[in-house]
């Protein structure tokens, strides 16, 4: 196989808060091949979004980064200089953010900012010229289906709606001509057929490009959808990882199946009363397997020792004592 | 008729429009359902499509501009609503967050629908607090806590608490499970099942996910910019849904299994976006998003065709021909 393009090991990562740290991220383990697409799937709280932000950089200024590496084309990002980081982003990596409406500066134009976003994925010697950088901004609004793009660069982010701004997201996401995508529940202040809409969009470019994606969710049917790898995690580790019909047809992990049997299904076959208990609190996180107190299989041993993955199958690991046997 | 006899609430040609300075947003328009006692309706749709306009109007937070609600064989639109109507009909909002006072502790929160509407004599509050609380599953010392202090899904089971507390024979539930994960969703799902069945108390559902619907309502009814396109019996539905809307809407949700995969119609893939209701449509609000407009769809505004006693669908597609054309859709789903 070819080398990994982003691979994050054993990251920790701390938020301090008065009376103590949060202990989010917990030794994660993720990685990503160029031009694959990946789901990151967990409910709220569980540091999915904290994990975007370690690997962007752009981590809240409480947190501390208390181990482990982030490894982008085999260089470590945690070690870079913030003058290396701004290189790596602006040409290299993009983001998409949940709300679309928070992402976009309210006081500057659709033009201003697209055209900034492309003049700026130039480093300074190759920068474009104004016209060519205006037709750059035409061509990516036309690729993400938005209609009238000359109109549209002199609107404001208030004058367009959901979708359309989702869209303009999308739009400079994918300016630079970046290898790695992250992208943020893009869909979930959507409505359904939009989200479907949006969905489909993205996964043509990115496919298009060969862009790599990770993509964040706590939806497991878009996953299910749209992508190739399905890391799941709870509080703080990826618990599970396994190629997406794997992972959907034979769960191993207790916090997947239980997740699964918890999603109301179309087909209107009863879904399970949920898993018991709730996410830990981060300041005394339990011991050993953070799962172990909402597991139905737990053992004394899962108190005790945090489990490492191991492979039940080629490409499908699981962090967990019981290793698919039960 | 039969059926007026048995429905609790019934809601004819409701409509409510807003005066913006923008022109009128008509919320709801010509809307017609009925609820029976103990059974769960469905409201389903996107933003804008006048579910939860719809939902305030029954519970009397606005007046309907026109049209009629009747509840237990009596009309009780456009007047003073009396304080026993008022127990009788009960809401759950979408965000317990906004909807309990942080001020106030659980005890206090279910103290005042108790007392207001006399469900119980003074000295036997407290007991009856206990006893809500033990029937939605939360520990008996939480009387003493905040709503800060409490978690997303313990809020809503407060909130729900709240509303039984005076033992109403409608409870209007606005999307009570869009803020919780999964897994708490499915807590609250099988709870407020349980009460149902306890209690016999019907329930107006009002989501926008169509795989919760599917578990929770016997009936659905789905509305596109402040008109229904369809109302049918959850079962009936999902096997065949037959508006153009609903099959985009099916289409359109993500699900997680080969199953469900199944259920989808083919070729209806999302396409165009929800119109402003300030600007609506002519005709039909569906036709420029529709695959399958006619000629007439956008001049005209479709009427309600009976499909048959439990099904009714808004959409021209039907009118000529009904037989032949659900025969069709059935080939096509085949």
């Amino acid at each position: 196989m070819t080398e990994p393009l982003l691979e994050i090991n054993e990251l920790k990562v701390n938020y301090q808060v008065f009376g103590g740290d949060l202990k989010v991220l917990n030794g994660l383990n993720l990685e990503i091949y160029p031009g694959e697409k990946i789901g990151l799937v967990g409910e709220t709280g569980c540091g999915k979004t904290t994990t975007m932000k370690s690997i962007l950089g752009i981590l809240h200024p409480a947190a501390r980064i208390k181990g482990g590496e982030i490894l982008y084309r085999g260089r470590d990002l945690l070690k870079l200089k913030e003058k290396e980081m701004n290189d790596l982003r602006r040409q290299h990596m993009s983001a998409i953010f949940q709300n679309p409406t928070a992402a976009l500066n309210p006081v500057f134009t659709i033009g201003q900012q697209l055209e900034d976003a492309i003049r700026y994925s130039f480093s300074r010697e190759e920068r474009l010229p104004k016209k060519e950088i205006k037709a750059r901004a035409v061509e990516v609004l036309n690729d993400v289906a938005l209609p009238d793009p000359e109109r549209l660069l002199k609107n404001y982010p208030v004058q367009l709606s959901g979708g359309m701004k989702q869209r303009i997201c999308i739009a400079l996401a994918l300016v630079t001509a970046s290898d790695l995508l992250v992208a943020d529940e893009p869909g979930t202040n959507l409505d359904v057929t939009i989200q479907d809409q949006i969905l489909r969009l993205l996964i043509n470019l990115v496919e298009e490009r060969k862009t790599a994606t990770i993509y964040i969710t706590h939806t497991l049917g878009v996953v299910r959808q749209f992508m190739d790898r399905v890391f799941v995690m709870y509080a703080g580790n990826t618990v599970e990882v396994a190629p997406t019909k794997t992972l959907f047809d034979n769960p191993v992990h207790p916090y997947t199946k239980g997740l699964l049997q918890a999603v109301p299904k179309l087909t209107g076959v009863e879904f399970s009363q949920g898993i018991p208990g709730r996410v830990p609190e981060y300041q005394r996180p339990p011991a050993g397997c953070r799962f172990h107190p909402r597991c139905p299989d737990s053992t004394a041993f899962c108190q005790q020792e945090k489990p490492g993955f191991v492979e039940v199958e080629p490409g499908h690991q699981v962090a967990c004592f019981t290793g698919g046997d039960s | 008729m039969v059926q007026e006899k048995k429905s609790l609430l019934k809601v004819n040609n409701l409509q409510k429009y807003f005066t913006t300075p923008q022109g009128i947003v008509k919320a709801v328009d010509d809307v017609s359902f009925a609820v029976a006692p103990g059974e769960t309706l469905g409201l389903v749709g996107e933003s804008g499509s006048g579910k939860t306009t719809a939902a305030f109007t029954i519970i009397g937070a606005y007046q309907p501009t026109d049209g009629s609600i009747y509840f237990q064989n009596k009309q009780i639109s456009g007047k003073k609503r009396s304080r026993e109507l008022k127990r009788n009909i009960q809401i759950v909002f979408q965000d317990p967050g906004s909807s309990l006072n942080p001020r106030q502790s659980v005890r206090q929160i279910l103290t005042m629908p108790l007392k207001l509407h006399n469900v119980v004599p003074a000295a036997e509050i407290g007991n009856k607090i206990q006893e809500l609380l033990e029937l939605v599953e939360l520990p008996r010392d939480f009387i003493h806590k905040h709503p800060l202090e409490l978690g997303e899904g313990e809020k809503q089971s407060v909130a729900i608490a709240r509303a039984l507390s005076v033992n109403p024979s409608l409870i209007v539930l606005d999307e009570p499970t869009s803020a919780l994960d999964v897994s708490m969703q499915a807590k609250i799902i099988k709870l407020l099942g349980n009460l149902q069945q306890e209690f016999n108390v019907a329930y107006i559902f009002i989501t926008h996910d169509l795989s919760l619907m599917r578990n929770v309502a016997s009936r659905v009814a789905i509305m596109y910019l402040g008109r229904i396109c369809e109302i049918a019996r959850a079962a009936d539905f999902f096997q065949q849904p037959l508006h153009p809307y609903t099959r985009m809407l099916i289409s359109s949700v993500p699900v997680v299994s080969e199953e469900e995969e199944a259920l989808k119609p083919p070729h209806y893939t999302s396409q165009g976006e929800i119109p402003s209701p300030v600007n609506m449509p002519t005709g039909c609000g569906f036709h420029p998003r529709c695959p399958e407009k006619l000629d007439i769809c956008d001049r005209q505004i479709p009427e309600s065709l009976a499909i048959d006693n439990n099904r009714q669908v808004f959409c021209h597609l039907y009118r000529k021909d009904q037989e032949q054309k659900i025969a069709d859709s059935t080939l096509r789903q085949e």
